[in-house]
């Protein structure tokens, strides 16, 4: 008996904390084709911003593996799965057997057609080594173009601020972070990237990437040149199935598990980015590339793996997305649409926004800007779906808590407080 | 607007060097004495709201406050005295009589404090209350003539009968006057401990029903909450004719206080002031109080024993012996100290008599006529300490009621700012910011605690004495000497003086 | 399933019924995460930069009470926690945030149900939550100084975190 874990981010460590609580003694390989000790990806704007060290970057303490009794085979990358005989192949040709699989490779860049691609200086912003990479050019003056005006390239245009880059941030939507803020949020965004000499252009695409065999410049779909020292794609990110594509797992836009994250394939399971699991509030299938997504996901494999019966079915995206000094948090849906009700309050002076969406009296979303503590009581109401007629009115208003409650709803859920 | 007489009666001491500014005490005065000024930063204080209870000082987490007599003096005059000059002020500023709580500060003399006990020595000697069973247990109610007994048994019923531990009960303080949490707190320490509780004129509420017998039901001239419910849920019922914070005169709710649950349970509407008429109305003669208790007793099918309480006034043990004769089985006497949540303040300090004399008073005329077993004396109007309940029992009491003490233990501290319905601790309040001050899981634990308290030095007194049994105390003056008193003091003390 | 650990929990509940919105459960908890635990004065005056309380005081008058950190069985803000800094101790339940490693991006505050985890701004930006005082040996600060008895602790026997849960110990 052996458990294999392909990845080894935090879908992974959820699955061995998942697996090591059952389950003492049975083997587990974790494979990864990083050969770093597991780290936070998130963290790698901070690296790149200075705020954290490369020692700081570890997920897990550096006696981790050895803690739990996991064999790790880093920088190896795994090839192909044979799931008749339970075996995966890795490149140094070892053949590696398991009685329980997990796939948790994560995700990988998008990169859109454009000219040029094939240039020096043009980095993703997805791991380790991308910013490693990054660093040794984003130095004090130089000039950098982002692409994609999403979560993660606003990140790596915040850490470029904080190390003196100039930067231009190009977007083909209208708004920046247009799947999670609405226009008035991003307004208030803006300014803060304004304030801090941060150049936005949005309704707008990179046609070629110009210069020699260095990227030096950018020539837009308007017409527009820019020129700059080096360039970030932060487009988007796909699931990373590509181990399995074409193997005969039932595969959508990533691996498609079942609420025990099982997939198509018997003993095979997947979690984390690469897994396309269901997202109750969308009431639909799709990958939720989060943190805790992710560790929740692996976890339940983790346990199931062992033999267990646990279940994920309350998974929804949400987000905390500080952007330089302006805090940023969502969970659920995030745009208007029919059917929804919205509650809005806008303070100006504060910089201050905070949006509901509500659908037959539950809670389905929020976006908090600049304010946003006690946002957690917001997301297990969502998690939760329970009735909130009662509060209403004061969603949002100053120091909204547990006091608005009415008094059951809120013993209830004091007095039941930590006991899962 | 003209000028205003008035200054302040304390000062309020804020040790700058421990103020923490954490506004603790802003948050907890009633009286708004404390507040935060945001320009300066700092906590600061309006001297002028100030009346002394000290909430502030004792929820300070650094100790750093103090309340001080103002140091405003008038020129030395033992007739016109600071207060004596204050009250016409305020009496020419409102035009209104002066109100006051809790009970009779002046300094007249306390009875309590002219006797002193006895001690065995050789010839009886002392008892060791940690190695000899001692009983404080006691019995209220009316006693036969004599007992007929059959074959080992009683041959003819009791009348009615409270049983209680130990001889000291909680005396009447209405739900309205006091706060609900107030009224529980007393309720359950008297369930728990084998005494009573009194439910005043306020009624009972029904959250208190579950405590019924350790319940005295209280019917009053205004008759608040009276219903046959009411009056079959207590272990006893008691007529009250009068008090001795303010004999002659009936209670005195403001509206404010009187909120939902004191409504509902006075049976009046909300905000309506609620006052007690003097009198009974259908009490005019002796012969209607007979009939009253009667009818009491009619309506309770005689389970229950019927008391009277008065205040202790001229003529009181002629009093008593009507009321004994009108067939009251206790008789509660209470004395010009007794408290009160809002009386004034010309009655509470002038009418009236010290309940030490009237207590040996009546003693000596009921048994002079030969009818003290008809029925139970309970004294009250401000026991202070076990040792005033020890010189009760020995001037002739069955036992004593306390309320004061009670409150003390309860956080009171003595402000008299009762009637204010701003009390800081919870206490003589309805409003539900201060109410849960009052947490009856703590004050259930001290009032507890002053009953085992008491009754440990009661025992350690009786045991000097050469007494195991509270019933071989009652009426025993011999064990009391008078000192510092007159011959007339003695001589209605029925007591000797120390020497003699 | 081989592992039947079983542990005693503690948790803090609060009667809102008695707290009397002193905040005094507020002055203790700065108090004992300051380096002056034991003189409130100096705790106060001299700290360079006085902690936040961790237990959060909602109050609409006349209600009130105290609420913090229930180190739950299953610890949402362990599990969001993208840096690893937000811990929960195996055998007590505790959960503490290491705040060297925390960045500050409040995914905990996103992810923690009761509302219970503050953002410090004083110094590196961190998460700040109550820690059940293990500092002082584990008997919470506010807990002991509340004058009104409104907080209490209570014992919950967990069965390896999961499902069946027996209320033992000091259960009031």
């Amino acid at each position: 008996m052996s458990y294999v874990i392909i990845g080894n981010s935090t879908a992974a460590v959820g699955a061995i904390e998942g697996i090591r609580k059952y389950d003492s003694s049975t083997p587990v390989t974790v494979v990864s084709d990083e050969p770093y000790h597991t780290y936070s990806r998130p963290l790698i704007s901070y690296y790149l911003g200075g705020k954290v060290t490369k020692e700081n970057m570890i997920y897990r303490p550096l006696d981790f593996y050895q803690r739990n009794n996991i064999r790790t085979m880093l920088g190896i990358k795994a090839m192909s799965v044979d799931y008749s005989n339970k075996t995966v192949l890795l490149e140094n040709g070892e053949k590696l057997g398991y009685s329980k699989l997990l796939l948790a490779t994560g995700g990988k860049p998008f990169i859109p057609p454009m000219g040029g691609l094939d240039k020096k200086n043009i980095f993703n912003f997805i791991k380790m080594d991308d910013v490693k990479a990054i660093e040794k050019v984003a130095v004090r003056g130089s000039k950098a173009v982002v692409i994609g005006a999403s979560f993660s390239g606003l990140k790596a245009v915040e850490a470029l601020v904080k190390r003196n880059v100039s930067v231009t941030v190009i977007d083909i939507m209208s708004r920046i972070m247009p799947r999670v803020l609405d226009d008035t949020a991003a307004a208030i965004a803006a300014k803060t990237l304004k304030d801090h000499d941060v150049k936005v252009l949005l309704n707008n695409t990179v046609e070629t990437i110009l210069g020699e065999d260095t990227a030096a410049g950018v020539l837009l779909k308007d017409g527009t040149k820019i020129d700059c020292d080096f360039i970030i794609l932060a487009i988007g990110v796909r699931c990373n199935t590509d181990l399995v594509k074409d193997s005969g797992i039932k595969i959508n836009r990533g691996i498609v598990v079942d609420e025990k994250m099982q997939t198509s394939i018997p003993d095979v399971y997947a979690a984390g980015d690469v897994a396309e699991g269901y997202n109750f509030i969308e009431e639909k299938m799709m990958e939720i590339a989060i943190i805790p997504n992710a560790y929740y996901q692996g976890e339940t494999a983790g346990a199931n793996m062992t033999g267990g019966n646990k279940t994920f079915n309350d998974g929804f995206i949400m987000n905390s997305m500080p952007l330089l000094d302006l805090p940023i948090i969502s969970a659920g849906i995030s745009e208007d649409r029919e059917g929804i009700e919205v509650i809005s309050k806008f303070e100006p002076e504060k910089d201050t926004y905070k949006k509901f969406y509500i659908s037959d009296n539950r809670l389905v979303g929020y976006l908090l800007i600049n304010e946003v503590d006690r946002a957690g009581i917001y997301t297990d109401m969502i998690r939760n779906q329970s009735d909130i007629t009662a509060l209403k009115t004061s969603l949002g208003a100053e120091g909204f808590g547990f006091i608005n409650f009415p008094k059951d709803m809120r013993k209830e859920k004091m007095q039941k407080g930590g006991a899962a | 607007m003209s000028l205003d007489y008035s200054t302040s009666e304390f000062t309020i001491n804020r040790d700058k060097d421990r103020c923490i500014d954490c506004q603790v005490c802003v948050r907890q005065c009633a009286n708004e004495a404390h507040y935060y000024d945001d320009e300066e930063q700092k906590v600061c204080s309006d001297e002028h709201k100030c009346v002394n209870c000290h909430r502030c000082v004792t929820l300070c987490p650094t100790r750093a406050l103090s309340i001080k007599k103002h140091e405003l003096e008038f020129r030395a005059n033992a007739n016109w005295t600071e207060n004596a000059i204050k009250d016409i002020y305020k009496q020419a500023a409102t035009g209104g009589i002066l109100l006051t709580g809790m009970g009779n500060d002046r300094p007249y003399p306390i009875y309590w404090d002219h006797m002193l006990l006895n001690a065995s020595q050789v010839t009886n000697p002392s008892i060791d209350p940690l190695r000899e069973p001692m009983e404080l247990k006691t019995f209220l109610g009316r006693k036969p003539e004599s007992l007929k007994v059959e074959n080992g048994k009683l041959a003819e019923k009791l009348p009615p009968q409270l049983e209680l531990e130990i001889p000291i009960m909680f005396s009447a303080m209405s739900f309205g006057s006091i706060s609900l949490n107030a009224c529980k707190s007393m309720a359950q320490t008297a369930y728990e401990n084998g005494i009573m509780y009194n439910t005043g004129e306020g009624g009972l509420h029904r959250d208190l029903y579950k405590y019924g017998r350790n319940t005295i039901v209280q019917v009053a001239s205004g008759r608040f909450g009276v219903h046959p419910g009411y009056l079959n849920a207590g272990a006893a019922i008691e007529i009250k004719i009068g008090q001795g914070a303010k004999p002659g005169i009936g209670g005195h709710l403001p509206g404010e206080k009187v909120e939902a649950e004191v409504s509902l349970t006075r049976m009046i509407p909300q905000g309506s002031d609620a006052i007690s008429p003097a009198p009974h109305h259908d009490i005019y003669s002796i012969e209607d109080l007979r009939q009253l208790i009667f009818a009491l007793k009619e309506a309770t099918n005689y389970t229950k024993p019927i008391s009277v309480k008065i205040a202790a006034v001229h003529n009181v043990a002629a009093i008593c012996s009507g009321i004994a004769r009108a067939g009251a089985d206790i008789i509660a006497i209470d004395g010009y100290r007794g408290g009160t949540g809002a009386a004034p303040t010309r009655i509470r300090d002038n009418v009236g008599i010290p309940v030490e004399l009237a207590l040996a008073a009546v003693d000596t005329r009921l048994r002079d006529e030969g009818i003290r077993n008809q029925v139970s004396i309970v004294c009250g109007g401000s026991v202070r300490n076990s040792a005033d309940i020890i010189k009760a029992i020995a001037l002739g009491a069955d036992a004593v009621y306390i309320a004061s003490s009670a409150l003390l233990t309860m956080g009171c501290h003595m402000c008299q700012k009762c009637y204010t319905g701003k009390c800081n601790w919870g206490i003589a309040t309805q409003d539900p910011n201060l109410t849960k001050r009052l947490n009856p899981e703590i004050a259930v634990k001290r009032l507890t605690n002053l009953l085992h308290a008491w009754s440990h030095e009661m025992k350690e007194m009786l045991g000097g004495m050469g007494i195991n049994a509270i019933e071989s105390l009652r009426g025993n003056r011999h064990m009391l000497r008078g000192i510092g008193l007159s011959d007339r003091d003695l001589n209605i003390l029925g007591i000797k003086a120390a020497g003699e | 399933m081989d592992n039947n650990k079983v542990s005693n929990r503690k948790r803090i509940y609060a009667k809102e019924e008695v707290c009397i919105g002193c905040r005094l459960c507020e002055v203790h908890c700065v108090v004992a995460h300051s380096q002056y635990k034991n003189d409130i004065v100096k705790a106060y005056k001299k700290s360079p930069q006085r902690p936040l309380s961790r237990i959060l005081v909602e109050e609409t008058r006349p209600v009130s009470f105290g609420l913090q950190c229930r180190h739950c069985d299953d610890p949402k803000c362990v599990k969001a926690c993208i840096t690893g800094a937000m811990q929960q101790d195996p055998d007590t339940g505790i959960v503490t945030n290491d705040e060297s490693r925390c960045i500050g991006c409040w995914t905990c505050i996103l992810a923690c149900p009761y509302g219970v985890i503050k953002r410090d701004f004083k110094g590196r930006k961190v998460a700040s939550k109550c820690d059940f005082c293990i500092d002082l040996g584990g008997s919470p600060a506010c807990v002991k100084n509340c004058p009104n008895e409104a907080l209490y602790v209570d014992e919950v026997r967990v069965l390896n975190n999961e499902e069946s849960k027996e209320k033992g110990g000091t259960a009031k």
